[in-house]
């Protein structure tokens, strides 16, 4: 399976950010997206999934069983926002995760274990500390497996340990033959990931939101 | 089908377990409902020949009160982002949750109304059609607010737009909610306002998650 973006072209309100950007994500890669504040690498992530279209190009996975299928719902995508519903237990979230995008339940305790929120999996969401709520956001992506991850600043908040945690099991996503796209400034600790720099818009082009 | 049954437990089990939107919905309805005698007066026969018109009314005004919250909590913690990367389709996603709000806010909202019937002296045989009306006819407040909150959910102020653009959408339901009782209460008994109610209802389950999904698909951006 193959993730390509053909000739990409994002705009924000008045302002296009991302002009013909094309390029290509093979099984068991992994691409990093770097890049100034503001340069549109949560835009870029957000269009991946779906949730922007794009005003033109293509986005689509080329080969694979489930050809044809929108590329969303192959996608996990973890953003700034967790998606962690703060009224709910933490085991209440993972259930509802493997629920709704079709992953085992049966594999809720192990996956808590495995991120050590199995201690906590009965306190609401809410007194959750910010890393914690990460890394709970992020059991999304062990909870159902999808070939392609979406993840926006995977690194924020999480403290040294969990950040090797994450490396270990994109490292293994990756080794599975799935496919990673993380927009970071940090280090993410997988090798082997190409880097995708994307250049701030000359500086006549930026229009003040 | 599992996801979409996930999806209405989670939003029955948060929507009690939070309770303060039910609990402001019952709350302003009774307080509605208890005020008017004051302003109207203590004549007994006009408080029981309007008491259905005004149940119904502050029934609109309460629901509408929990509308702005229906994607709000989703799009600000990012919930709407899994539920649309999901396989359920987004229409699927807006009919669960328009569900989840008309059994958690509109279906006890109905059966509050009789009880508060008592304070505006409704006689007693207008009970059963207030029941029925009420029950054919919330699914499409329900419904129909899915539309307004999906149309509102990033813009400041959305509560007071939710009100402007879906009460006049509700004034059909209105009007075919309070003559389904009056025909029911008339000599021939015929329902056909009852009907029309019900076909109200079920275009507004139709129509509305495909309006409203366009709408969130809008916003996700």
């Amino acid at each position: 399976m193959r993730l390509v973006a053909d000739d990409l072209i994002l705009s924000r309100g008045e302002r296009r950010l991302i002009e013909g950007l094309s390029f290509a994500v093979d099984a068991g890669e992994a691409l990093v997206l770097t890049g100034p504040n503001g340069v549109g690498k949560t835009t870029l992530l957000r269009a991946l999934a779906g949730f922007i279209v794009p005003e033109a190009g293509a986005i689509r996975l080329e080969g694979g069983a489930d050809d044809g299928a929108a590329v969303g719902e192959l996608a996990h995508y973890v953003g700034h926002a967790n998606g962690v519903k703060p009224g709910l237990t933490v085991s209440e979230n993972a259930r509802f995760w493997a629920r709704f995008l079709g992953g085992d339940v049966r594999a809720v305790e192990d996956v808590l274990e495995i991120i050590h929120l199995a201690d906590i999996a009965e306190v609401p969401a809410a007194y959750l500390s910010a890393g914690q709520k990460r890394r709970l956001g992020l059991a999304r992506l062990l909870l159902a497996h999808r070939p392609l991850w979406l993840l926006d600043e995977p690194t924020a908040a999480l403290d040294v340990a969990s950040q090797a945690l994450l490396a270990g099991f994109m490292q293994r996503h990756l080794d599975a033959g799935g496919m990673l796209i993380a927009a970071t400034h940090g280090p993410l600790g997988l090798a082997g990931a190409r880097i995708l720099e994307l250049a701030a818009p000359a500086p006549g082009e930026v229009v003040a939101p | 089908m599992r996801a979409f049954f996930a999806l209405l437990a989670r939003d029955l089990n948060l929507a009690f377990r939070e309770g303060s939107a039910l609990g402001a919905a019952l709350g302003f309805y009774l307080i509605v409902v208890a005020m008017l005698p004051l302003g109207l007066g203590p004549d007994m026969a006009l408080l029981s020949r309007i008491a259905p018109g005004l149940l119904w009314l502050a029934l609109l005004l309460s629901a509408l009160l929990t509308l702005g919250r229906l994607f709000e909590t989703d799009l600000e913690d990012g919930s709407l982002d899994v539920l649309a990367t999901g396989s359920l389709p987004l229409e699927a996603v807006v009919v669960a949750k328009g569900l989840a709000h008309w059994l958690s806010t509109a279906l006890p909202l109905t059966l509050l109304a009789p009880i508060l019937g008592l304070m505006l002296n409704l006689e007693f045989a207008a009970y059963p059609p207030l029941l029925a009306t009420m029950l054919v006819g919330t699914p499409a407040i329900s419904f129909i607010g899915t539309i307004g909150a999906a149309l509102t959910l990033r813009s400041r102020r959305g509560s007071l737009l939710i009100a402007l653009l879906v009460l006049p959408l509700y004034i059909p339901t209105l009007i075919f909610g309070i003559g389904a009782i009056a025909s029911l209460l008339g000599p021939g008994g015929s329902e056909p306002s009852l009907m029309i109610l019900g076909a109200i209802s079920l275009g507004a389950f139709v129509l509305g998650p495909i309006a409203a999904a366009a709408a969130l698909r809008a916003q996700l951006g």
